[in-house]
């Protein structure tokens, strides 16, 4: 059996285990052992990966391939393969999927139904993630978004059933440019194939097809990459969701409409993104440039940090947009980097939440002395965030920067000088949030009772903490890995 | 007349010995002999089901001079309609065995076995008369079981309005037939499919016809009747009416549009293009509000007819696959909906949105039913609905109706967000005074199960859909 496809049966495998469960304590170790053994899975097939790639370097986007199909009328195939962006997006995958189950630790109520729904996610990320048939590809895509409905309003938190049925509407609205763009591509791709491998090799879009389906196409995955007049889900509904779902959807989710932007909109239209793409960059500049903003308005961290992933995420788009080499390697890395760094985040918050039952930055204060773990792992992720050297958040920025900066003309510097300062702003609110909770007088009283991290929060943690910093400072292989696996630029 | 002949109509034959077998049961066993009415009524329609899935050669034949066609696509629907049929049977035993109706229950069984026997013949048709007969049969005793729990005010109400609007499509579409016939002298589908003209009077007769068949598939706008009947019938008839009833009108006008109408076929699509986007967007809209759970899915199943008419008019064999595929999945979808309302409405005689608040914290497993139900209805993967959908949509795209499948996905994200209701009723929202624990009977336990495996293996499972599209033909 192909490597690939047990990254789908092991989550379904686990689903299966979850039935007989009783407790909470049965859950909780098929649900470690199952995100454990997807993590080995996923560093094992890097290691393939680069064995793999070592006997055929030339080839793109098809190692480990396999092709069975599914429809034949409809030339429909359960097609597979990753390249060196897939594996590293697989690996990201099972980090949060691991971390946010050590985050999620001690779920209330039904533990067994919020590590169902987790796991059915899981299968639609890591299906995406392989998938290079597109039909194949939408249809995990749906599992993966489909389950967000009911983890937000039932675990979630404030005003819960209102994000949740937002959030799903806005990303299924998406879903539904995204399938006509799909069948159109379908019809127009001259081989009548789902492939986009194969489109992509041997078959050609007429232009006045791409005209349309490129913004079809864009818009739809770009809806879940919080673009910006579509983004309101993103701040609803990450501060409505629990803990372990904000990481994995922030962390995780919303790449897959970078991902998929760029697989598909970009790659298979190249000419329309040439034509319409300053379109999509002017949104993605506001995107970075407003999300930074919005930030600093807000007084719940949990909405601060939604927006702030916004504004990071739009950078992944507006790199994607710059059509180079450079900048899309900066684009993966970018995902990388935000999945790590806003999981940490949200984790750091989920923990704080649960101890102070506020996220609101006015009432509180004085944290480094209360929790001084979790209030050094904060500073760690807002340093990631603002880009200090070092921390995964400045390789990724820097390389998206200087890919954009490779466009001469007016009207790509202008834009590029624009998403720049949205590093300064993100100082801005970063700085001062740091500053409010962690330094300054503790405001609430009752918050010296509280207790520090423990161990199962320490690792979710320390383990995001080690691939936020290791990602900082070696970053040689990931972008060597990205680089390669984008020939075609 | 040879007997060669009659055995081509092997389905029927079969379903009318079913028929008087029961008939005669009815008549003449004691009351003791009768307590295994149920048991022995679905076994012989079990037995129907199989032996027309078995015997019944899938092979091209006309019979009595073109009167009578039999084919692949034909069989298979009559399958499709089988065994939504044999579904229905099931979910019926609790309804069936309450005193009122109990002495009647053979009555039910006759009646819905005659209506399916008018549905393959309208299938089958190669004559508009016989067509016409079958959409009789098909539809008048189908008012006598609207009323079937006829003290019961609302069914009353219902079984008229329903006599009513049959009548009346039923006279608007002979209209129709007249006007062919005197267009072109001939009313056999080979002879008029050959000589069709672009004519004036023919584009008459054929809009009076497809109106009438419009009554029948409840398309906006000759919706009106549906809710209030859907909502007044018993939970059973109800499900007949919006699943089998449409399923079944919905395959026979394809059938007609692509044997008879082929030359005008550039009228047709622009008239039901218009009756799609009415019947999708009406349907949802109305089916937002509402707090009646039947009512709710008669809406929503009003929208729904709309998708089966979006495969229906692309005129190709694709189209005809997926509206046969689209048939199949809404028939189980649309089962599991109704089974869970029927088991609750059984016990507890709740029949609103509100009173499904929290039902996952009591009965779980009606709860997860309804969900996946709810959620092949909304399209969502990896139920079937997911499948059929898209086949739909691809089918459409096939003919460049870009801008019709554009809509529809966006009605679909409208009708995600009712079906969405029901899932938090379900699951989020809390109730004082949930709906207890339901016990259901075997016999709805059955029909849920063999529901679900339907919503879970018919669309993963490719060689359903393959088979499909070896049956279909297109203009």
């Amino acid at each position: 059996m192909n490597i690939l496809s047990l990254f789908i049966l092991v989550p379904v495998l686990m689903l299966l285990g979850f039935i007989p469960c009783k407790n909470i304590k049965q859950v909780r170790t098929v649900a470690v052992i199952g995100a454990v053994v997807e993590l080995i899975m996923a560093v094992a097939l890097l290691f393939l990966f680069y064995k793999e790639r070592a006997i055929d370097p030339t080839s793109e986007m098809l190692f480990y391939d396999d092709s069975i199909t599914w429809f034949k009328t409809l030339n429909i195939k359960y097609a597979i393969g990753v390249d060196g962006i897939s594996v590293l997006m697989i690996l990201l995958t099972s980090i949060i999927i691991l971390t946010g189950t050590f985050a999620s630790w001690n779920m209330n109520p039904l533990p067994k139904d919020f590590f169902m729904w987790l796991t059915l996610l899981s299968v639609g990320v890591y299906g995406f993630f392989i998938s290079l048939d597109m039909f194949t590809m939408f249809f995990f895509y749906e599992i993966a978004l489909i389950p967000m409905y009911l983890l937000i309003g039932l675990w979630g938190t404030g005003r819960k059933e209102y994000s949740a049925m937002k959030l799903t509407l806005m990303l299924m609205g998406g879903s539904a440019l995204l399938i006509v763009g799909i069948i159109g591509i379908f019809y127009n791709s001259g081989i009548e194939s789902f492939n986009f491998v194969e489109i992509a090799k041997n078959g050609g879009i007429p232009i006045e097809a791409q005209r349309w389906i490129f913004p079809m196409t864009f818009l739809g995955f770009g809806v879940l990459g919080a673009l910006f007049p579509f983004h309101t889900w993103s701040p609803d509904g990450h501060a409505s969701a629990p803990t372990a779902v904000s990481m994995l959807h922030a962390g995780v989710l919303m790449k897959l409409g970078g991902y998929g932007c760029f697989r598909i909109a970009m790659r298979l239209m190249p000419e329309a993104a040439d034509e319409l793409g300053w379109i999509f960059l002017v949104l993605t500049g506001i995107s970075v440039v407003y999300g930074a903003f919005g930030a600093i308005a807000q007084t719940d961290l949990k909405y601060i940090n939604a927006y702030s992933s916004v504004s990071h995420c739009g950078l992944v788009l507006f790199a994607i947009l710059m059509v180079n080499k450079t900048a899309l390697t900066g684009a993966v890395m970018q995902m990388l980097s935000h999945g790590l760094m806003t999981a940490l985040f949200f984790a750091l918050i989920g923990m704080i939440y649960g101890r102070t039952h506020t996220r609101d930055i006015r009432q509180l204060g004085g944290l480094m002395k209360i929790m001084p773990f979790l209030s050094v792992c904060y500073v760690l992720a807002g340093l990631a965030s603002l880009g200090l050297p070092g921390l995964s958040g400045f390789v990724a920025e820097m390389t998206i920067f200087v890919g954009s900066f490779e466009h001469a003309d007016m009207f790509h510097r202008v834009l590029t000088i624009m998403a720049v300062s949205s590093i300064v702003i993100t100082a801005v609110y970063i700085l001062k949030v740091v500053g409010k909770i962690l330094y300054g007088p503790v405001i609430d009283d009752h918050h010296l009772e509280l207790t520090d991290a423990v161990w199962y929060e320490k690792i979710a943690t320390a383990g995001l903490i080690v691939c936020v910093a290791g990602m900082g400072m070696f970053p040689g292989w990931i972008s060597n890995l990205i680089r390669e696996s984008i020939p075609y630029l | 007349m040879k007997l060669s002949e009659y055995l081509l109509m092997k389905p029927e034959l079969s379903l009318i010995v079913v028929f008087l077998l029961l008939i005669f049961y009815d008549l003449f066993a004691s009351e003791k002999a009768k307590k295994h009415y149920f048991p022995v009524a679905c076994g012989l329609f079990l037995v129907h089901t199989i032996v027309c899935f078995f015997f019944c050669v899938p092979d091209s034949a006309t019979a009595f001079g073109g009167m009578y066609i039999t084919g692949p696509a034909q069989i298979t629907i009559k399958h499709v309609l089988n065994i939504g049929l044999f579904l229905i049977f099931l979910q019926a035993n609790t309804w069936l065995s309450r005193p009122d109706t109990i002495f009647k229950r053979g009555e039910f069984f006759m009646l819905t076995i005659l209506t399916l026997l008018g549905m393959y013949l309208m299938v089958s048709s190669g004559n508009f008369l016989l067509f016409f007969i079958g959409l009789e049969m098909a539809s008048l005793p189908v008012a006598a079981l609207v009323a079937f729990d006829k003290y019961r005010h609302h069914s009353a109400e219902a079984g008229a309005k329903y006599i009513f609007n049959a009548v009346f499509s039923s006279a608007v579409m002979i209209f129709g037939i007249s006007f062919i016939y005197g267009a072109c002298g001939t009313l056999y589908f080979a002879e008029l499919g050959a000589n069709m003209l672009y004519d004036p009077l023919l584009i008459m007769g054929m809009i009076f016809f497809m109106c009438g068949l419009f009554f029948k598939i409840a398309l906006v706008p000759f919706h009106l009747w549906a809710a209030d009947v859907y909502e007044g019938s018993p939970t059973n008839v109800t499900l007949y009416l919006s699943t089998i009833s449409k399923g079944a009108a919905a395959f026979a006008l394809m059938a007609i549009l692509y044997k008879v109408f082929p030359v005008l076929s550039n009228v047709w699509v622009d008239v039901i293009s218009i009756i799609i986007m009415l019947t999708i967007l009406v349907g949802n809209l109305f089916a937002l509000r509402q707090k009646n759970m039947k009512r709710f899915l008669a809406f929503s199943s009003i929208s729904q007819a709309g998708y089966i008419m979006l495969s229906v008019f692309s005129g190709t064999s694709l189209g005809m696959s997926a509206t046969i595929y689209f048939i199949f999945v809404y028939v189980f979808s649309n089962l599991a909906a109704f089974g869970v309302i029927t088991a609750i409405e059984n016990k507890t005689g709740k029949v609103n949105m509100d009173d499904y608040n929290g039902l996952y914290y009591t009965n779980p497993k009606l709860a997860l039913a309804m969900m996946i139900a709810m959620f092949s209805l909304g399209g969502i993967p990896p139920t079937a609905g997911f499948f059929s959908k898209f086949f739909v949509f691809i089918a459409a795209m096939d003919q460049g109706h870009t801008f019709l499948v554009f809509f529809a996905l966006i009605n679909t994200v409208i009708s995600l967000f009712y079906y969405l209701l029901v899932v938090k009723a379900m699951f989020i929202k809390k109730n004082n005074s949930p709906i207890e624990c339901v016990k259901t009977d075997g016999y709805l336990k059955a029909s849920l199960v063999l529901s679900m495996i339907g919503i879970g293996l018919v669309g993963l499972v490719s060689c359903i859909y393959e088979y499909f599209a070896s049956v279909s033909f297109g203009i």
